[in-house]
């Protein structure tokens, strides 16, 4: 009896002070959890504020700028434009990235490593850098500037994400593997689709949304490569000279809604990938 | 018989570094050949130019006659159990097993049958849908012994098999191996780097030192008759005492070992008067009383070492050298039997069990 209450006595300080412990950590989770995302809860309460000027208290209920943006002809080119680029690079840039990618781990040959380091500098460059130096370019050649300039901007800028991502993962992945698969008979393009290939496969899922949305926010280099034709992030930047308006937070909301999908997507895809009782 | 594989003046350099070097070896159809040495000594940069993963620097490899020497790995009769297993992760065990049959133009069904007998001579026909990061390293081995074999290769190579598993797993694994050799007809080319393994599984042994063969033998012939000291460090253990030879005959050699007489019955006698004498712990015994004639060394116990079914006895000889005889322990016999630790003893050990090596330099 005396020894029970002897450890009830010895252990509840400790306990306490592990409960302060515990709520001190969520305290700060929370904080930083409101730094990351109200923000954004703001942007969707006012998209659907009922009044122009943004500012408390919220005076109503509304889908009136919702209404007004889908009338907005200017705003829907503009997200079109941008889902052209973004589509466009992203599939550019992995069609150019991947097989770099394999090629930097399957080939050693000399400059090997400058080669990997040059392709990773326009991560490092400024975006302003890279558009200034490919207007040059495309000036130089007499292209006329077009979503098209955009887009191997975009491309350009994107590789190294796309090389980075998906020759990381082919380090990781057991040079056994496909030598057992040449061993078992498979020639170099059949071991590349039947294992290389699904076993980098959420690398690339991954780089490319990374790319799309990279290359879907742009702005440095889109700037200097358009031609007449703006891109969301242009056309919303442009129009904040008359402040922000409800409408481009009724933008805001959708983008958020259609990032909130693909990152679902993505994340499907990976667990089944990881839990699958395999493909073909 | 016939030999199914030969390498001819076989030589790997990276840069210069030297790989393996100048390696003349003819497998014959059927054998269980080991390569053996420890890591650095090219028996897997051999098995990998055997498979076709990497190319030799000069020489020719012929596969049952063809030269085969410059063929990517699918183009060879040849398949190789990797270390790692290397099964694909994203396939299910039979698919792992079809993939080789489907590669050759086998169809889903056919291939399937033949995966389901593969399995059931690994005993695992029931995982057939399992994923191979379900299964347990031994199964993961099976899985890849049946992935191997169920192409029917004419030669299958085993590259460090049973590094991976557990001490008790790799004794099972080590006679399930050879029964399956022995099953399957073909020819096993094993590496590894355990010498039990080597001596347990194999017809022949290669030992291996920097990149050139050592010995090529059967395990006893290894084992009774090393031709270098470094062989006979590798496989067992062997007490080495400098020694000078004071008289030579036509049948026996007579030693001065730090001022006590052995005579060998060795037939390689070393040129030179300064040789090295090299004892098994298991071949010298401990003589008591007055009894036995010469081949004696004395020295003092220092030290007994348990090992369960056998217990060493570290004796050091008056030189300071230290010198182990082994004994079997047998049912009764029990380690307070041994001469006690400071004890004068006196090992006795026959003509025939003294080896004759040249001097260390």
């Amino acid at each position: 009896m005396s020894a029970a209450s002897t450890t009830l006595v010895a252990t509840a300080p400790a306990r306490r002070g592990r409960l302060a412990a515990d709520s001190g950590f969520v305290l700060i989770v929370s904080l930083v959890m409101a730094f990351l995302y109200l923000p954004i809860w703001i942007l969707i309460i006012y998209s659907f504020n009922d009044n122009r000027t943004l500012t408390w208290p919220l005076t109503g209920f509304t889908t009136h700028w919702y209404e007004q943006l889908f009338q907005n002809e200017q705003l829907l080119t503009a997200i079109g434009n941008s889902f052209y680029v973004a589509t466009c690079s992203t599939c550019l840039t992995l069609l150019v990235g991947v097989p770099a990618a394999l090629a930097l781990h399957r080939f050693s040959f000399p400059g090997k490593t400058i080669f990997r380091r040059l392709l990773l500098l326009p991560i490092a460059l400024p975006g302003i850098v890279t558009g200034i130096s490919m207007l040059n370019m495309f000036k130089m050649f007499g292209f006329n500037l077009s979503l098209e300039t955009v887009i191997l901007g975009h491309a350009t800028a994107l590789l190294a994400v796309v090389v980075t991502q998906v020759f990381a993962r082919l380090q990781r992945l057991p040079k056994s593997l496909s030598e057992a698969s040449s061993d078992l008979g498979a020639n170099p393009l059949q071991t590349f689709i039947h294992v290389t290939l699904p076993n980098i496969r959420t690398a690339l899922i991954g780089a490319g949304l990374l790319s799309f949305v990279l290359s879907f926010d742009e702005i440095p280099v889109t700037f200097f490569l358009t031609g007449r034709d703006n891109t969301l992030p242009m056309y919303i930047y442009s129009t904040m000279r008359r402040g922000v308006t409800p409408e481009i937070n009724a933008v805001g909301t959708i983008i958020v809604l259609m990032s909130l999908i693909l990152i679902i997507i993505s994340v499907v895809f990976t667990v089944r990938d990881n839990t699958s009782k395999g493909i073909a | 018989m016939p030999a199914i594989i030969e390498l001819s003046k076989i030589s790997k350099h990276y840069g210069s570094v030297i790989g393996v070097e100048h390696v003349d070896l003819n497998v014959a159809d059927g054998e269980f050949l080991t390569l053996l040495g420890p890591s650095g000594c090219g028996k897997s940069t051999l098995l990998r130019m055997i498979g076709g993963f990497e190319m030799p620097t000069t020489g020719t490899i012929t596969l049952s006659g063809q030269d085969v020497t410059h063929l990517p790995p699918q183009k060879r009769d040849v398949n190789m159990m990797f270390q790692d297993y290397a099964l694909f992760p994203h396939m299910t065990v039979g698919q792992n097993i079809a993939y080789g049959l489907k590669m050759k133009g086998i169809g889903k069904n056919e291939a399937r049958r033949k995966a389901e007998d593969a399995l059931e001579l690994v005993g695992l026909v029931d995982k057939i849908d399992q994923q191979p990061h379900q299964m347990s390293g031994g199964q993961k081995q099976r899985v890849a012994l049946a992935r191997a074999i169920v192409r029917e290769p004419k030669v299958l190579l085993l590259d460090e098999p049973l590094s991976a598993l557990d001490a008790k797993l790799r004794e099972q694994m080590q006679v399930e191996l050879k029964h399956m050799h022995d099953k399957l007809g073909i020819t096993f080319i094993m590496v590894t780097h355990d010498q039990t393994e080597a001596l347990v599984m194999s017809d022949r042994v290669i030992v291996m030192e920097s990149g050139r063969i050592a010995q090529d033998g059967t395990p006893e012939e290894l084992y009774e008759h090393p031709l270098t000291p470094y062989v006979a460090n590798f496989i067992g253990t062997t007490n080495f005492l400098p020694a000078r030879i004071t008289q030579r005959s036509a049948h026996e050699t007579r030693l001065d070992v730090a001022g006590q007489i052995l005579t060998t019955q060795f037939d390689r006698v070393p040129q030179g008067d300064r040789v090295r004498v090299g004892v098994r712990p298991e071949k010298a015994r401990f003589l008591n009383g007055s009894a036995a004639p010469g081949n004696i060394l004395a020295g003092t116990v220092s030290e007994h070492i348990y090992h369960g079914t056998s217990l060493r006895t570290a004796v050091i000889l008056p030189d300071g050298t230290e010198f182990y005889v082994d004994a079997m322990l047998p049912f009764g016999m029990a380690r307070a039997d041994a001469p006690a630790i400071g004890s004068e003893v006196r090992i006795g050990v026959e003509p025939e069990n003294v080896l004759l090596f040249d001097a260390e330099d």
